[in-house]
């Protein structure tokens, strides 16, 4: 399901971003948080916890975890703290990580 | 021997003003912060907005001042430098880019600022309910304004986005308040004090009259929240209200119920902390300068205890006056001398808080929320069985997490510790006899091939 933002972005001058989401071309800011470039494309859920359940960014200020996501191969990376780059590979994470430092395991 | 005089762990507020503070009188300071820019959240990317974000207020503008006072060549800044360790001696260990270093200095100053106050109740993980603070820091740090929110909640911060939702032309869709007239009325006995904070008690009448000119619907004393997701992902939010259940349907929910001290890192680096019953948090015990019992380390701003942006800024500087003296820079005399006007700051800028404590209390429900409430996000553990752990003879916040593994999630506890609190002695009865929870380094989540890589480092410690 495509769900809209629940934010308005208000035209960013300065700079842009290329950044993939699961594949998908997302267009950021250059100063933007990962978190608020993926609240900024989509409503939906950035992550899917153990039992399945959706979950966004919900503190934004690096408490909470909950916009944990894997970035560039690195699991559990906290989006609200990680500014966007060009070409970052970004990926949603669902159920629980392995050990082994992301690439493919669950 | 240190290369820093004063290592400095957050730059909000309070932080900014003790790095500028010591600088100028002598002292070789090293600032990190977790966050890319300085600021802390209240100022958040302020160094980079002062000028395009009017919608966000003089006070948020003001703000600038303290990031401009940081180019000082006795101040070297780190951002995205995560502190995991404090040690004795003191030594902070910190990661950045997924390194991690070993800085020393005399002294530490801790200024990890506050969180805000978990409000779980059943829904509240559902993509689309967020903190208001959170949304703040989207406006602030992005730009990014919520659509036709619903602000839900207490406390003053409530006021300050709907104010500042209003300016920036995306008023919320309603405001839902906890608090109740009878609150209100015990709160005014606090009011003859707060007439020391006069300005910021007209700048929050102000937010109010602002919020009833845009005809932004309130329902004060509301109960029982529950948040369901419905078509497209939109939140449908109920509540309680005068006896009535009323249910607003919204793309967001940001709720709300005052901040408490962040204290992972004053509880791990062993300094002691009491129960503050009045804003139901634990805090780091300090003294009039943010001394500690822990020698070499000093804590201030909202990490020693809610005061605001005022009263953080004043008790940086206050801290760094202390620390001045401690290292010789200046006597007993000076110390005193330069401390007037930052304690007189300190002062007036505290009188308002009974006030506020008692007007936004967070409701007991927020504290023991019904069994089918998620109160550890993490490990989506619920209220129920939590209960039903401290009914099969848990009886401390260690062995809920031990038979349940709350706070064992990567947040640590962040988002738990205090409704978990509130469930035991919801249960227990004996509130003050419950330790607050253990905090043990790393106290931020770190990879292991960086501890790995510290081990060398660790040994020569032993």
């Amino acid at each position: 399901m495509n769900i809209a933002s629940r934010f308005q972005t208000q035209p960013e001058e300065g700079p842009l971003v290329q950044i993939t989401v699961d594949g998908t071309p997302v267009t950021a800011a250059a100063n933007m948080t990962l978190a608020a470039a993926l609240l900024a494309h989509s409503g939906e859920a950035s992550r899917q916890t153990m039992s399945g359940a959706g979950r966004t960014a919900f503190c934004m200020m690096g408490v909470c975890f909950d916009c944990l996501v894997d970035v560039d191969g690195t699991p559990n990376t906290q989006a609200c703290m990680t500014i966007v780059r060009d070409g970052m590979v970004v990926k949603r994470q669902s159920g629980l990580r392995g050990l082994g430092g992301g690439r493919g395991d669950v | 021997m240190s290369e820093v005089d004063l290592i400095i762990v957050g730059a909000g507020p309070a932080g900014m003003s003790a790095a500028a503070t010591a600088a100028h009188g002598g002292l070789r300071v090293l600032l990190l912060d977790e966050q890319p820019r300085a600021g802390g959240q209240i100022f958040r990317n302020v160094g980079e907005n002062r000028a395009t974000r009017g919608w966000l207020g003089k006070d948020y503008a003001s703000g600038a001042r303290f990031v401009d006072a940081l180019a000082h060549p006795q101040i070297a800044t780190q951002f995205g430098a995560t502190v995991w360790r404090i040690e004795p001696g003191p030594r902070v260990v910190w990661s950045q880019d997924g390194v991690s270093h070993v800085s020393d200095a005399p002294h530490v100053l801790l200024a990890g600022g506050a969180q805000e106050r978990p409000v779980p109740f059943p829904g509240w993980t559902l993509p689309g309910v967020m903190t208001a603070g959170a949304a703040q820091i989207l406006m602030k740090s992005s730009g990014m304004l919520p659509k036709d929110a619903v602000l839900a909640g207490s406390g003053p911060l409530l006021y300050l986005v709907a104010a500042q939702m209003i300016d920036a032309g995306c008023p919320p869709k309603a405001l839902v308040e906890t608090q109740t007239l009878g609150m209100m009325a015990k709160a005014l006995q606090h009011l003859p004090r707060a007439v020391f904070g006069l300005p910021t008690l007209l700048k929050g009448l102000g937010l109010i009259r602002k919020i009833r000119a845009a005809g932004v619907p309130r329902f004060t004393g509301a109960t029982q929240f529950e948040a369901r997701a419905v078509d497209n992902a939109d939140i449908a939010f109920s509540f309680s209200h005068k006896g009535r259940r009323h249910s607003l349907t919204s793309p967001l929910l940001l709720t709300h119920q005052g901040v408490i001290p962040s204290t992972h890192m004053s509880r791990a680096a062993g300094i002691k902390h009491v129960w503050n019953a009045t804003q139901q948090a634990f805090e780091p015990v300090t003294d009039a300068w943010g001394a500690t019992n822990v020698p070499g380390l000093h804590v201030a701003g909202d990490g020693a205890g809610i005061g605001g942006a005022e009263t953080a800024a004043a008790s940086g500087k206050l801290a760094a006056i202390n620390v001045l003296h401690e290292l010789g820079r200046i006597s007993a005399d000076q110390r005193g001398q330069r401390a007037a006007a930052a304690k007189g700051a300190k002062f007036r800028s505290r009188a308002i808080r009974p006030f506020l404590d008692a007007a936004y209390a967070p409701p007991a429900e927020f504290f023991a929320p019904n069994d089918a409430t998620i109160v550890c996000r993490c490990e989506e553990i619920t209220a129920g069985a939590i209960r039903q752990g401290i009914a099969e003879g848990a009886s401390g916040p260690r062995q809920v997490k031990t038979s349940l593994r709350t706070g064992m999630g990567p947040c640590q506890g962040r988002m738990c510790d205090a409704t978990v609190r509130g469930i035991l002695s919801a249960v227990t009865g004996n509130a003050a006899d419950i330790a607050p929870p253990r905090a043990r380094s790393p106290i931020k989540p770190i990879m292991l091939g960086e501890l790995a890589a510290m081990a060398p480092d660790q040994e020569e410690m032993a």
